[in-house]
């Protein structure tokens, strides 16, 4: 067990390896209640989140979700999260665990002119993440509604064995699956019962190390990471989640400056063309000279190779390019390679 | 699982182990150590003729989630290292006390082993550890 923003997480439960295989060729489960949950109601619940947030809240239909960031006004980025919309009254904002109280007093310190209300939900609701290609099939056996009605970034409200869940086809590890929102009262209830339901399709309970692993291979971001409050969106390769025509927002302007300028930096993925795993913090060099540091490095268990994001001038930003990643002093060659990592092929039914 | 710890073995509290040969002492991470890291995915030593204090890392080991250093239980010169290990580091969680060793050294001062701990003795340590 880890502590992790006041939360005690388990690291593992079997091992990292088996865990971050079984979710990318049986299911994996993993107990998500640490993040946190920020529920704005109101009639100006999405013209107050659409000024707070990079993507378009107003072009969200209703059961949908989407992925976006809050910025400051310097373009750098507050908090990533999902914005789960219920109805234009009503969004859920699903945040990170160690930010949640700075998202809340950002959200609290913009909210005074938009008539709605901001309310932090995060001690009521559990969160259970069923991922991987048998996550569908396993969750089936618990409810009568029919989870293959529910597409990507849709979400609605589901009994699990007579428990109301929101249930989102979403996830973290690059896989298909869902997220399940629940009242923390039933979630080591529904938690036990989907493990012996999924036990015969090789569900296993997975820890935060495969989480890790699971979401670079698949460059899903990780914030405190690969982003801060000093990297934007821009320079982390998230400008496809920005909607710079959606009207201003907080840190438009900044993003724009930054268009016009040029980016100083950009994150790239590589991989190393040697045994030695690059790990987080890791120097990069190039021609002897340090020009990036890795944010994330670790061994990818499904792709076997060792991978990493790092940021880098956009001179070296190309792929192909050959980096140094320094490893205790010894400078061990690496390429950029084209992201993400691991990209899962698509069933189409 | 319980682990034995055979006594023709020498134990540091840094869980790595040396087997000694006259004036030569092969070194490895015991079976707890392989067990608290998991699965380990890469292995870092030391060049032949490096020489290190008792207490000194001389290498590394690293899982899925992390990075230890290798600590050489007693001085001594690099007289060999498992170059196999390269190749296959899942060894050191299969056969810790065997051909998962690391490396051999020349013993500088045999006086050192008395510090260190026999099987009965490293067994209740890891005990009194509590899995840690």
């Amino acid at each position: 067990m880890v502590e992790f923003a006041g939360w005690e997480l388990p690291v593992q439960y079997t091992g990292p390896i088996p865990e971050h295989m079984a979710v990318r060729e049986a299911a994996g489960l993993f107990d998500v209640s640490h993040m946190g949950e920020l529920e704005v109601r109101g009639k100006q619940a999405v013209d107050l989140v659409d000024r707070l947030t990079v993507n378009a809240v107003r072009d969200l239909d209703d059961n949908n979700a989407h992925y976006t960031m809050f910025l400051n006004e310097q373009g750098g980025i507050i908090d990533d999260l999902l914005v789960y919309k219920v109805s234009k009254y009503h969004l859920i904002l699903v945040v990170n665990a160690g930010t949640t109280e700075k998202d809340l007093n950002w959200i609290l310190q913009h909210a005074a002119d938009f008539d709605c209300e901001v309310a932090n939900t995060s001690p009521i609701y559990a969160q259970i993440a069923i991922q991987g290609p048998r996550a569908e099939r396993i969750l089936q056996q618990m409810t009568s509604s029919l989870l293959d009605r529910i597409p990507s970034f849709c979400h609605q409200i589901v009994e699990l064995d007579s428990v109301r869940c929101r249930v989102s086809r979403s996830g973290y590890t690059g896989e298909d699956g869902f997220e399940i929102y629940l009242d923390g009262t039933y979630a080591p209830g529904i938690w036990n019962r989907l493990l012996v339901i999924g036990s015969d399709q090789g569900l296993l309970p997975c820890g935060l190390a495969a989480r890790n692993t699971l979401r670079l291979e698949s460059k899903m971001a990780l914030y405190g990471n690969d982003i801060d409050d000093t990297t934007s969106p821009l320079e982390a390769g998230l400008g496809w989640v920005v909607k710079m025509d959606k009207g201003d927002f907080i840190g438009r302007a900044a993003l724009e400056q930054q268009k016009r300028d040029g980016l100083r930096r950009k994150l790239v993925g590589f991989e190393m063309l040697d045994k030695a795993p690059a790990r987080d913090g890791y120097e990069v060099v190039v021609d002897g000279t340090v020009v990036g540091r890795v944010t994330s490095g670790s061994p990818a268990p499904y792709l076997k190779k060792n991978i990493g994001l790092a940021y880098v001038p956009p001179e070296h930003a190309s792929v192909g390019t050959g980096l140094g990643i320094l490893v205790r002093g010894r400078e061990v060659p690496a390429v950029v390679v084209k992201t993400p990592f691991y990209k899962r092929k698509r069933v189409f039914d | 699982m319980m682990a034995t710890y055979p006594d023709d073995l020498y134990y540091s509290k840094d869980h790595e182990w040396i087997r000694v040969d006259g004036e030569t002492g092969t070194i490895g991470i015991t079976d707890h150590a392989q067990e608290q890291l998991g699965d380990v995915v890469y292995v870092e030593l030391p060049a032949v003729g490096a020489t290190f204090e008792a207490g000194a890392p001389f290498g590394s080991v690293e899982s899925v989630k992390a990075v230890s250093e290798l600590y050489l239980p007693i001085a001594g010169e690099i007289v060999e290292v498992n170059a196999a290990l390269a190749d296959t580091p899942e060894t050191v969680n299969s056969d810790p006390h065997g051909a998962g060793w690391m490396v051999r050294v020349s013993i500088k001062d045999a006086a050192e082993l008395s510090g260190l701990m026999r099987g009965a003795a490293y067994t209740s340590y890891v005990q009194d550890e509590g899995g840690e």
